[in-house]
């Protein structure tokens, strides 16, 4: 596994996708790791750094989808090349890869770990929910993606006879454990530190409350 | 002067290259019974600094005397400090007597977590109690929410405390967008660099009180951060939440502390202790 480390990195480029933003920093010395697991990026003027899972690992680069929802994504999709902020990971623990017939399902910015994933499994097939037209417009990052918009659900369209890895918001991580019991999903919860110092981003798992960092993100379902 | 970890800021057996960076490592506190904390949503940021309500999350001083401790003395090259916490006096004196031990340095009465129901007994009869029966050097950490910490400080130490941990969290809210409050718990502990100058403020108050040791804490970001705590009369200082942004905070903290205090004209950092409260301003030479 890769050694979590933290540098000061430069941005090389910070590009809109979509509502969302592709933020990508030069990588340092830093593994991208397996997918699935996440970097803590500095949002600048915040006090505390944010949680993003990585979405590709270009030669020499880290990049990173956000959605900038809140004061720290705001900031961190308003970097411009040049600029210089501390990244720390990778942390926690990725998708498994040993799955004989992956497919890959997404929602909203919960397709931030998918493409480097969908490299990792020599590209699966994949769906991907949006709640608009123009959210659906990052599906560019998954060429060939069946892409269903908002009346209509993932689980609809999702085939039942697969390995499911999948990312998203929470009702739909559930309703996929509905039908998919053995699924592999990748949560996310409101995090300070992301190396299991703080304790404020536990889970309920077997009746107990956990660290997601350390646990997580990605926990299998059963 | 250590440099240590504020209690709950810090998990050295799931980073302890992090702990063994400090002087001394302060454990998460240790209550008689297991604690599963408070429900998330248990942090949120805000434009100064942070809450929580973790609640005291922890195994219980049963597990963590007979498993913890023992896999801290494996990961753990420096000195253990034992975060001690109750809901009544009887709590920490059994607790105390059963950390009377070696690979213990030192105890840390928790007398001030904002995010569980408080002791009936004062700090003091809590200290007292405690002292009749510890063999270590027992610290109690109050607090900052006191019309008069001078003079609870002053009880302590006739408690017969060897130390004063201060400050630990202030009580904090934050509403989310719909006006609902961000914490489950409604409130929570406010830290981060909004807690200086509420911590100078109360080292400054404690210092003029006693001659003991003091462990100051809050808000400390930088080794400036950490000279004015020492100029305001701590002895030690400890790092709390810059830890979730920055695990390398020991000795980047270090390094700018003697940088800081040669350029205020001091040889080392432990020069400037209390110069702030002498009230006697000392030119560099």
């Amino acid at each position: 596994m890769s050694r979590p480390r933290r540098e000061r990195l430069r941005v090389t480029a910070a590009e809109a996708v979509g509502p969302y933003t592709l933020v990508r920093v030069d990588r340092g010395g830093l593994e991208p790791g397996n997918p699935g697991q996440f970097f803590m990026l500095e949002a600048p003027g915040r006090v505390l750094p944010r949680p993003m899972s990585l979405c590709f690992a270009p030669r020499g680069e880290l990049a990173f989808l956000l959605d900038p929802i809140g004061p720290g994504t705001t900031a961190l999709a308003a970097l411009e090349p040049g600029d210089l902020i501390h990244v720390f990971g990778p942390l926690g623990n990725g998708f498994r890869l040993d799955v004989p017939r992956p497919l890959l399902v997404g929602g909203g910015i919960g397709l931030a770990p998918l493409p480097y994933l969908a490299e990792a499994l020599e590209r699966p097939p994949v769906v991907l929910g949006f709640r608009s037209e123009h959210h659906a417009e990052a599906a560019v990052l998954l060429p060939g993606a069946e892409v269903v918009i908002d009346p209509t659900l993932v689980t609809e369209v999702m085939p039942l006879d697969r390995d499911v890895l999948a990312c998203g918001p929470e009702p739909m991580l559930e309703a996929i454990r509905a039908i998919a019991p053995d699924a592999q999903l990748a949560w996310e919860a409101p995090m300070a530190c992301g190396y299991g110092a703080c304790y404020g981003c536990v889970v309920e798992l077997d009746g107990d409350l956990k660290r997601l960092c350390v646990e997580g993100p990605v926990l299998c379902s059963s | 002067m250590l440099l240590l970890n504020a209690s709950g800021c810090l998990d050295a057996l799931t980073a302890p290259a992090v702990a063994n960076a400090f002087d001394a490592f302060v454990t998460k506190t240790v209550t008689p019974e297991p604690r599963r904390g408070n429900a998330p949503v248990r942090i949120a940021e805000t434009d100064f600094g942070m809450l929580n309500a973790i609640g005291l999350a922890n195994p219980g001083r049963d597990v963590f005397i007979a498993e913890i401790l023992p896999r801290l003395a494996r990961v753990i090259s420096v000195p253990i400090w034992v975060s001690v916490g109750g809901f009544g006096v009887r709590d920490y004196v059994e607790t105390c007597e059963q950390l009377a031990r070696d690979d213990v340095a030192c105890i840390e009465l928790n007398l001030s977590c904002p995010n569980v129901d408080e002791a009936p007994e004062s700090a003091a009869e809590i200290v007292a109690a405690c002292r009749k029966v510890a063999t270590n050097p027992l610290y109690a950490k109050v607090s900052p929410h006191s019309w008069d910490l001078g003079e609870t400080v002053r009880a302590i130490e006739a408690a017969g405390a060897d130390g004063v941990s201060l400050v630990n969290t202030l009580r904090g809210a934050a509403l989310d967008a719909a006006l609902r409050p961000k914490l489950s718990r409604g409130v929570g502990g406010y830290s981060g660099p909004a807690l200086k100058p509420v911590a100078l403020a109360a080292v400054l108050a404690a210092r003029r009180a006693t001659d003991l040791p003091i462990v100051g804490m809050g808000g400390v970001c930088t080794g400036r951060d950490a000279l004015e705590l020492i100029a305001c009369g701590a002895t030690h200082v400890a790092l709390g939440t810059i830890l979730f942004a920055d695990p390398d905070a020991p000795a980047r903290v270090r390094e700018e502390l003697n940088v800081e205090a040669a350029r205020a004209g001091f040889a080392q950092p432990e020069d400037a202790a209390g110069v702030a409260a002498d009230g006697v301003a000392r030119v560099a030479n």
